[in-house]
């Protein structure tokens, strides 16, 4: 631009850290969202007079939540408390066993033929596109109530994230280990458990802890459309009004989504 | 193991084999206290066939009742994140323990564990008997879970900064805000943007399941489509629900290339 200017011209040039594209790109994302955010609060139906005891209703509400009833946990909470540890480590488990073909066909590096691929991947974005609570109530449908439905929904939504993310650490991996055992004229199996587990191991157990994490906090509330666990505890509770019992299935919840993300970063500590 | 001879080029390892002997036997375990007989799976699977067989075709039974739906859905999402993101962030700033005092981000700390420790859907419950049924409650529910995802991830970026350009700024003798502004801000921006995107489109993920426990949204009326066995109906909204979530991701990969373009240098 100031190649050919005087060389005054060349001082008074202006820095800008963006380009005008760039700029007006920023802008225009900033302006839609601002646009489509007036647009929401004004035209979501709220009704106001609602939100004006709102406080004094939040307050009602934990009022009679409030001597926690410790005395259900044995009666009501435990079994359920535990079916669903078993729902999320069970639909953990299976989600693993179906993902982890999905994610070999769906690397490029592995399996170098582009319509597998393609395949493998619309398998993982249709898992991970359908919400946990929308496969139980499907599994519900075709299983009937309880911890069945629980666990494939658990798995079906994991198999998604598992696929995905394992796929792109096999992706990821490093061709010379690969090679080396290719040249030795190893089958593939062989290259697969020597050349690609070791690399993607660290990767592999530390999704597989992640989803597991995620999938205690999930399973939790597959019981609230009659997919087992302690959802349907709290289900109860709630139709019931028994508020007491209402706060001691969340402090359960609570205690054990604490204890699981402790217990998974330690492993991953130890691990990785 | 082989001491003697040829050494194996990959000596089995017996603590690998004893870790899938423990992980077979919790399946089997589990698996029978779950009460899972292949009697049950059977029928299952056939149910399963005429359960598909009633889905398709899908047909929009009402249409009025999908499209707003989806569009109460996209605005809760939208009112969530917003809201949600303009709370975490002074949340996330207290919790940052590289800034704040010691008293200042424990109370933070403890409001973000006690934000996300919750489904989404559990907090709606609560909020649909606090404000009622309706979006109100669905918003506040999916702010909540926002708070929680931003707020933490927000101050773990936050201490991960350069403390040289803070320090840089507080020797002008800026005050505390203008440090923040300019010391602390344009360091976290990019990796803000990253997680702002991906709430939004968690939220939007979120805000079409809210509507089961009645806090708004198109889950109310896929709940009552279910209820009502109404399968094909139920097909059509679960293909419009995913159709929404798939713009909605390819929405937000775009806008992160806008923001990010240079960003890759910063990491993440």
């Amino acid at each position: 631009m100031a190649t050919s200017a005087a060389p005054g011209e060349a001082i008074r040039r202006e820095w800008r850290r963006f380009t005008p594209a760039q700029r007006l790109a920023r802008f225009s994302v900033y302006l839609v969202l601002a646009a489509s955010i007036v647009w929401s609060a004004r035209t979501v139906q709220v009704i106001p007079e609602f939100l004006y005891d709102a406080p004094e209703q939040m307050q009602d509400l934990l009022h009679r939540m409030w001597p926690i009833d410790f005395a259900h946990y044995r009666g009501g909470v435990h079994d359920a408390l535990v079916d669903t540890l078993h729902i999320a480590s069970l639909g953990t488990i299976l989600a693993v066993i179906m993902a982890v073909p999905v994610g070999v066909l769906a690397a490029r590096n592995v399996v170098p033929f582009a319509p597998v691929n393609y395949l493998a991947k619309l398998i993982l974005v249709s898992s991970r596109s359908v919400n946990s609570l929308v496969w139980a109530l499907l599994f519900v449908a075709v299983f009937g109530p309880g911890a069945l439905a629980g666990t494939l929904a658990i798995a079906f939504r994991s198999i998604g994230f598992v696929g995905k993310l394992l796929g792109e650490a096999l992706e990821e991996a490093n061709r010379g280990t690969i090679e080396a055992l290719e040249a030795t004229g190893a089958p593939w199996l062989s290259v697969m458990a020597k050349g690609y587990w070791p690399q993607v191991q660290p990767a592999f157990w530390s999704i597989v802890l992640f989803r597991w994490d995620i999938n205690v906090r999930e399973s939790a509330v597959l019981g609230l459309v009659g997919a087992g666990g302690i959802g349907m505890a709290l289900d109860t509770a709630l139709n019931l009004f028994q508020w007491t019992r209402v706060a001691m299935v969340l402090f359960s919840i609570f205690t054990v989504v604490v204890v699981a993300e402790i217990v998974v970063t330690q492993i991953r500590k130890r691990i990785i | 193991m082989s001491t003697q001879g040829a050494r194996a080029a990959f000596p089995a390892s017996w603590w690998a084999r004893a870790g899938w002997v423990l992980l077979a036997a919790y399946v089997v375990y589990a698996g029978s206290r779950l009460d899972f007989t292949w009697d049950r799976f059977l029928v299952g699977l056939d149910n399963g066939a005429r359960f598909i067989d009633r889905m398709f075709p899908p047909v929009i039974v009402q249409p009025d009742s999908l499209a707003n739906g989806l569009v109460e859905s996209l605005q809760i999402a939208l009112l969530a994140s917003f809201l949600g993101i303009v709370i975490s962030l002074p949340v996330g700033l207290l919790a940052a323990r590289n800034l704040m005092p010691v008293w200042a981000t424990w109370p933070a700390r403890i409001v973000i564990a006690l934000c996300r420790s919750f489904h989404p859907v559990i907090v709606a419950i609560l909020f649909v008997k606090a404000v009622g049924f309706g979006a109100m409650a669905g918003i506040l529910a999916l702010m909540v879970a926002s708070v929680g995802f931003i707020g933490k991830l927000f101050a773990e970026a936050i201490e991960e900064i350069s403390l040289k350009q803070v320090e840089a700024v507080r020797a002008t003798g800026a005050p505390f805000m203008n440090v923040i502004t300019y010391g602390v801000l344009p360091q976290v921006f990019t990796r803000f943007i990253g997680f702002a995107t991906y709430q939004l489109d968690s939220n939007l993920r979120n805000s079409t399941m809210v509507g089961i426990v009645g806090a708004g949204g198109i889950g109310g009326t896929l709940f009552s489509a279910f209820q009502r066995f109404d399968y094909d109906f139920v097909a059509a909204i679960l293909l419009s629900i995913i159709a929404m979530i798939m713009v909605g991701e390819v929405l937000a990969g775009w806008v992160r290339g806008i923001f990010l373009e240079k960003g890759k240098v910063d990491g993440d």
